[in-house]
């Protein structure tokens, strides 16, 4: 290798030894170094440059075709929609057991203004409050007139008011989508629906949010998109709520009633099939909550599921069944029904003296208190209390709805001797009607538990044994008496063998203090048929009063008996129930001709 | 006798000015610039009226503006051209230094005219970008200290040069002006990338590079999403992207006819950052090819030319003039048709704007003097010389 050196030293010595100046010669050598760097630099140059060039080419010919390939292909139209997903149908409607619609969406149409874009704001104002009743045109002409780019003249409005806007023509009266909730059953299952509202709002979509009843319950369900609109399927049937509520309505009206709540239930899955509760409302048009007074007064007030009340003599079947079921007792065994039966400064009386003894079944079918409370006392409050618990008595109902553990019991404070003779004849524990419609429903149905559900179910409940099958059916037995010979004889239906039990209880004053003389909850609890018992009926009356033979009557007998009893005749059939009639004479074949 | 008498008239060894600057003076690359400035007026007659209608102006009143500025940006250019490249560097300099400090007191004394950026000053007839003024005088001065760096006994023009960079580079991103900052690091490492980077630094950059994006696409949700937003064919046609790729579709091949264009009305940026679009949809894709090729001839003729330079400041300075110039026409019309993620970028002297006009006017003008044929110590030169020419 043959090595330059960097300073020609051996010129710049012999030049010095000379005396010339070397200066020329470091120039010469440092001019002709920087000649070689320059060319070294250039030949590596050369190559970056064409790469630099050919990348260059390359990424305009990419760009260009790119642009030929956009070029050649379709446009689309550009579209003012908001960004995000479409809304439309997003909530899932509620169905009732036969897939007939109780709750749907409906698209309908915000309103607002771009006074900015307005030609003629005072006339847009006028023609509005033209639209519009409840607007004020001087009001809206004053908010058009201000600076305010956005102005919402109305929330929701119906197709025929959006043409009349159309109509009026301004460019700065535009719409956005918005999605009500539709009843199309107006107030039917009005409790059971509850209702919807707005959620967050914008121009283009708004949230819609249930606020009771199964719409709160199940909010997350039918929001929830990976559902894909499934709707919800109800236990509900329809026609039998609808027959339901008329039925109970003109009742509530005959019996001069403040309020009325029927429960019909299948005994064996738990369905609800029908929950009525009276005074009611259009969830379409929800009131207002009270806000002042009781809130029980209200429409919105569940009393089916969130009123609570002592439902009196309907608890008897209970406790007889449990002193069959213990083996204290069977149906032939004599009661001690001598009253009045004191205890401590209490005194249980029955309604009539029904003579010293009777029966255990004529104690159901006469209703008697006394008899009752001493079956109560060889049971015991603990195990009264427990078997009330297998029940469900004693929680609130684990019913699908959002009200469902506002109706929790009321319990006795201490359960005394005392209290464990009144709740054996339904006084002293309050619980709603659907408690009692459970209640009826498991301890009837054979024997096993069932729970009330709102949800379509197919197959029976299959829940922990309560009595024996042959005492839940003995209980059907007593209860059939009742009607057929007892207090509920107005609730004979011809062709459906009715078995249930009446209760009268009275209210309690508000205050505390003992019970009022002339109102009363007044409760019949059936089921039928009584042959093969499927469903349960719990009626109830607030505060019912008729006057018949010229006497004041409240008692269950005369007023929710005949309401349930008309009820049974117009909703059996619908339940697909044949009515079993018993024809005078045998059919025979006669020959007519030869 | 006479010569004799009056002794031998002095032989001037130089040719008249105007002559040697037509023989040397690249002209294909003029004639491309020209023609993107006509084809900018062009457009301009298209897509500044809906502006001027909406500012309550006469319709071509941007159009009048552009060729004002554009009839000076060509004399600018022209004028830059007939130096000298030691003169180049000299009024380059220059130039740096004053937009330099006009950069550093942008944010006491410069606008943002409601955009949220302080990038301009206001002159009231025109508003000043300083950083459009600064990048020529960057390149040009970043291009002199690499070369210097390169000469024995020489500065570290290397460290000094990316110093610099490094200072432009923060304060235009604190304007925030992210698309120059990059376009003066693109330049800067294009220089660089000519003046002879080691090539083992540049694969390491590269597989970082590479790694990192690889790296950030596997995990990270967000880049991933903004990655496949980006590659997928749809786009959201209320966006600004939306418009000018319907704009695009709807042109078709030859356009939809002069003045028959609809994208300028709703597009806010049609006459400068998007008025590619507006060239797609009135005139088709036969103008877009056409104003590609011009970009296109002007970036890789020159550097062809600078191929055979030997001098290293003129090769380096030439680089980084017609990359800056080339990469911001690639960038403006990589967005249109989404090539490239969305980053406010002008065309360079077709899109409407004074100063942006005038700064292309001296870069190309210093492009062109640089490129200048002179002799490279080859044969045909030294024959020259002897000839006396």
């Amino acid at each position: 290798m043959i090595r330059t050196p960097l300073r020609p030293l051996a010129r710049v010595l012999k030049a010095r030894a000379q005396g010339e100046d070397p200066a020329s010669i470091e120039a010469e050598n440092l001019a002709k170094r920087h000649e070689e760097i320059r060319d070294r630099s250039r030949a590596r140059a050369e190559g970056r440059l064409l790469v630099l060039g050919l990348a260059f080419f390359c990424l305009y010919a990419v760009v260009g075709i790119r642009m030929g390939a956009l070029a050649s292909s379709v446009p689309e139209e550009p579209m003012a929609v908001a960004q995000g997903n479409a809304i439309i149908g997003q909530r899932s409607d509620i169905i009732d057991r036969n897939g007939r619609i109780l709750a749907t969406n409906l698209e309908t149409h915000s309103l607002y203004a771009h006074p900015q874009d307005m030609i003629d704001p005072i006339g847009a104002a006028n023609k509005l409050a033209e639209i519009f009743p409840e607007l004020d045109a001087e009001d809206l002409a004053r908010r058009f007139a201000s600076d305010r780019k956005f102005i919402w003249v109305r929330k929701q409005i119906s197709p025929e008011q959006m043409q009349a806007v159309h109509d009026i023509g301004s460019p700065g009266l535009l719409f956005g989508p918005r999605e009500m909730r539709l009843y199309p059953n107006g107030s039917v299952a009005a409790h059971i629906m509850g209702g919807a509202s707005f959620g967050r709002e914008g121009v283009h979509s708004a949230e819609v949010i249930g606020v009771a009843g199964v719409e709160r319950q199940f909010d997350d369900y039918l929001r929830d998109p990976a559902n894909e609109g499934a709707p919800l399927e109800l236990s509900i049937d329809l026609t039998v709520q609808s027959a339901t509520e008329e039925v109970l309505a003109g009742g509530m009206a005959l019996m001069n009633a403040k309020g009325a709540t029927a429960v019909l239930m299948d005994i064996h899955t738990g369905e609800v099939i029908s929950m009525a509760s009276l005074p009611d409302f259009d969830p379409n048009d929800r009131p207002q909550v009270l806000t002042t007074g009781d809130q029980s007064d209200s429409p919105l007030f569940n009393r089916a599921v969130q009123g609570v009340y002592e439902l009196g003599s309907t608890f008897k079947i209970f406790t007889v069944a449990q002193a069959m079921q213990l083996g204290l007792i069977n149906a032939e065994t004599m009661i001690d029904t001598k009253g009045p039966l004191t205890w401590g400064r209490f005194r249980i009386r029955d309604f009539r003296n029904y003579g010293d003894e009777l029966t255990a079944t004529d104690v159901i079918v006469k209703s008697s208190n006394v008899g009752t409370a001493r079956i109560a006392l060889q049971i015991g409050g603990e195990r009264q209390r427990s078997f009330l618990d297998e029940l469900g008595f004693l929680e609130p109902t684990p019913i699908e709805m959002i009200e469902a553990p506002t109706g929790a019991p009321l319990l006795p404070r201490q359960w005394s001797e005392i209290s464990t003779m009144t709740v054996s004849y339904g006084h002293g524990l309050s619980s709603s009607p659907l408690h009692l419609a459970a209640g009826y429903a498991s301890l009837l149905n054979g024997g096993t538990k069932v729970e009330p559900t709102l949800l379509r179910r197919d197959t029976p409940q299959l829940g922990p044994r309560i009595v024996s099958a042959d005492i839940s059916a003995s209980a059907v037995d007593m209860l059939r008496q009742v009607v057929v010979r007892g207090t509920a004889s107005f609730g004979e239906v011809d062709g459906y063998a009715v078995a249930g039990k009446t209760g009268t209880a009275d209210k309690p004053r508000e205050n505390g203090g003992g019970y009022y003389d002339d109102k009363v909850i007044s409760t019949f609890a059936t089921v039928f048929p009584a042959t093969e018992p499927q469903y349960v009926l719990i009626v109830t009356l607030d505060e019912p009063q008729i006057t018949s033979l010229d006497e004041a009557r409240r008692t269950a007998g005369w007023t929710a008996v005949p309401v349930a009893a008309e009820m049974i005749r117009r909703v059996a059939p619908l339940l697909g129930l044949r009515p079993q009639i018993e024809s005078d004479a045998p059919v025979g074949v006669t020959l007519t001709s030869n | 006798m006479t010569e004799m008498v009056y002794g031998t008239r002095p032989v001037v060894n130089v040719d008249p000015i105007l002559p040697r600057w037509w023989r040397t003076i690249d002209r294909w690359t003029m004639a491309c610039i020209v023609s993107l400035f006509g084809l900018g007026l062009l457009l301009g007659l298209a897509s500044s009226p809906p502006l001027a209608a909406k500012n309550g102006l006469e319709p071509f009143y941007y159009v009048s503006r552009q060729a004002f500025f554009g009839g000076m940006a060509m004399a600018v250019m022209i004028g830059m051209s007939m130096m000298t490249p030691k003169m180049v560097r000299r009024v380059a300099v220059l130039g740096f230094a004053v937009s330099f400090v006009a950069l550093a007191f942008l944010p006491f004394l410069g606008t943002d005219f409601g955009k949220g950026a302080t990038r301009w000053y206001s002159l009231g007839f025109a508003s000043v970008q300083p950083s459009e003024f600064l990048k020529p005088g960057f390149v040009v001065l970043a291009a002199w200290l690499l070369a210097a760096g390169q000469t024995v006994g020489g500065p570290p023009g290397r460290m000094y040069s990316f110093l610099i960079t490094m200072v432009i580079v923060v304060l235009l991103a604190l304007q925030p002006d992210f698309g120059q900052a990059c376009l003066v690091l693109f330049s800067w490492g294009v220089m660089y990338f000519v003046g002879g980077a080691p090539m083992v630094l540049l694969l390491t950059i590269a597989g970082i590079v590479v790694a990192g994006g690889w790296f950030a696409y596997a995990n990270s949700e967000h880049f991933a999403r903004r990655i496949d937003g980006f590659l997928s064919p749809d786009v959201d046609p209320t966006t600004q992207l939306g418009y000018a790729t319907n704009a695009i579709r709807e042109g078709g091949f030859f356009g939809v006819g002069v003045g028959e264009g609809q994208v300028k009305w709703s597009l806010p940026d049609a006459h400068t950052d998007f008025i590619i679009a507006v060239a797609a949809e009135e005139y088709g894709l036969v103008l877009v090819l056409i104003i590609l090729a011009l970009y296109a001839t002007i970036v890789v003729r020159s550097l062809m030319r600078l191929l055979k330079e030997r001098d290293i400041f003129i090769r380096l300075a030439g680089t980084g003039l017609v990359c800056s110039f080339g990469v911001q026409a690639m960038i403006n019309m990589g967005v249109a048709v989404r090539l490239l993620p969305a980053k406010g970028m002008t065309l360079p002297f077709v899109s409407y704007g004074g100063s942006s006009l005038i700064a292309g006017g001296i870069t190309v003008g210093m492009l062109l003097a640089l490129t200048r044929t002179r002799p490279q110590g080859e044969m045909g030169d030294i024959l020259m010389r002897r000839m006396g020419r």
